[in-house]
């Protein structure tokens, strides 16, 4: 377990980070994204879009559709659990069967189910400091988000 | 006796199991919604709404009092529609492999439909004359599109939202303001008791030459309205009912301005004199209202789908009947198409 704070100034700094989570994505990277309404959560994700190679400006928010899919130099697998009910219903969705697949999967309200997702994962947190100001706390919990942590860190 | 040939229709793109007889001259039959309490009633309680497997459970029940209170067989079907696209995944699937299934058993051609072109179709099923060409508005709490639509064969999506649809707005906002979902209705009756004018909202992209839609940085200014702006030192007025009410109505009002500013655009950027609004969204009072008024000034001809059209149905798969008039049948390849396609695709 490792962790690396990142502060923001702005969203131009959030895009920076994003894009570089996403340059240095693996296949099987599972990021669970924490964070209140108005945090930045879908900012954040089409920035780790954008790094996968994939137009930012068709990342919208998955809310509604609780997955969406995107095609960029790896898969990018969009999950919201904000309307979900309970645990069966995410479960219902097969989302294991992503988790455990090739592509990259980013979980918005990560914490809602956190017995779903994989041990092995990166944990953003983001704190709202001020109208744009915000923290993102990113927390690796296994070998395999401990690298990625590890090379965001050293990339930055 | 009547002659006239019938087709299925079935929808299953997110939370609601649906079927229709829908009738060559586009009369529907029968249109059953899996969300009706009677249905809960026959499962034991409450459906879970998003899972696949309740689609699963549901769909035959859902077809077969459909086709009863039709008082028709499968057999005298001419045809089987299905929403193919945009919607969940594995929901989508349950309605395509039911179709599959109806039109090889049966010998009869298959036809895919997309919900949201269909959704602007429900427009036509109540008109007096054809509604096409025209601007198409579907405005839920999955989509803020913008399309412009030639024929029941030809929409070209002009815009949609770059982060949050409408629809998703009002849940949002809801939920900041402590009201039961869905927040459209709720956020809607709130408004009634505040003043839209207490708080000046930004109208995101009001002004802006793309037909786009932003709605996540209007709530996130709900948020910092209601509770203040985490690490200021400025204080925010205490919560009460009435500041709530005006959080509500200002936020409806930004909203509101900013979707008809951009049908208004459209029907600029197109030349259409015909604007056809559907969706969940279509339903919100403040909305129809002011769309009538921008009717009456500008001089176009306004088509509001019906209420109950307005949220997921399969009758608004009459559309299935212009599809089957110029051919467009599908074979056994047919799949699934979850996300949207963009402007510009």
């Amino acid at each position: 377990m490792n962790s690396w704070s990142f502060p923001s100034q702005s969203p131009t700094d959030t895009r920076r980070l994003g894009e570089l989570i996403g340059t240095n994505a693996q296949p099987g990277t599972v990021i669970s994204l924490v964070g209140n309404l108005g945090a930045g959560k879908t900012q954040l994700s089409a920035a780790i879009a954008a790094g996968l190679g994939i137009d930012p400006a068709e990342v919208s928010s998955p809310t509604f559709m609780l997955i969406q899919e995107y095609e960029g130099r790896l898969p990018l697998f969009h999950f919201d659990t904000y309307r979900l009910k309970d645990i069966h219903e995410f479960e219902d969705l097969g989302v294991e069967e992503y988790f455990y697949g090739d592509g990259v999967c980013l979980v918005e309200w990560g914490d809602r189910f956190p017995e779903l997702l994989p041990p092995d994962l990166l944990r953003i947190a983001i704190d709202i400091c001020g109208e744009t100001e915000r923290q993102f706390e990113l927390t690796s919990s296994g070998p395999f988000s401990d690298q990625l942590l590890d090379t965001l860190r050293a990339e930055n | 006796m009547t002659t006239s040939r019938l087709l299925l229709a079935i929808e299953s793109s997110c939370d609601e199991t649906a079927a229709a007889v829908i009738r060559e001259d586009g009369t529907v039959l029968s249109n059953i919604v899996a969300s009706q309490a009677a249905l809960h009633e026959k499962f034991g309680g409450v459906v879970p709404e998003v899972a696949s497997r309740a689609h699963l459970e549901r769909i035959l029940p859902v077809i077969d009092d459909t086709l009863k209170a039709a008082n028709h067989k499968l057999t005298e079907l001419s045809a089987i529609a299905v929403m193919t696209e945009p919607g969940l995944v594995g929901s989508l699937l349950v309605g395509l492999t039911a179709a599959k299934s109806l039109s090889w058993s049966l010998g009869i051609p298959l036809i895919p439909l997309n919900h949201i072109e269909a959704h602007i179709y429900a427009c036509e099923m109540q008109a007096s004359e054809t509604i096409f060409p025209c601007v198409g508005f579907v405005v839920s709490g999955g989509h803020s599109n913008l399309y412009d639509c030639r024929s029941a064969t030809d929409f070209q999506l002009l815009g949609s939202t770059i982060d949050d649809a409408a629809g998703e707005a009002f849940d949002k906002v809801a939920r900041i303001l402590d009201l039961p979902y869905p927040g459209g209705p709720s956020v809607a009756r709130l408004a009634e008791t505040g003043d839209p004018a207490a708080i000046g909202f930004p109208r995101p992209l009001l002004h802006d030459k793309r037909l786009a839609f932003s709605f996540s940085g209007l709530k996130t200014a709900v948020m910092y309205e209601a509770f203040g702006v985490p690490g200021s030192h400025k204080s925010v007025p205490e919560l009460t009912e009435q500041r709530r009410a005006d959080i509500a109505a200002s936020f409806q009002a930004a909203v509101v301005d900013v979707l008809v500013g951009k049908c208004e655009q459209a029907l600029h950027h197109t030349g259409h004199k015909t604007l056809c609004v559907g969706g969940g969204v279509a339903c919100n009072q403040l909305l129809r209202e002011r769309l009538q008024r921008s009717s009456t000034k500008r001089g176009y001809r306004l088509e509001l789908a019906p209420g109950d059209l307005c949220t997921d149905n399969a009758a608004m798969g009459a559309i299935a009947w212009r599809l089957f008039e110029s051919g467009k049948f599908a074979d056994w390849n047919l799949d699934v198409t979850p996300g949207l396609v963009r402007a510009g695709d």
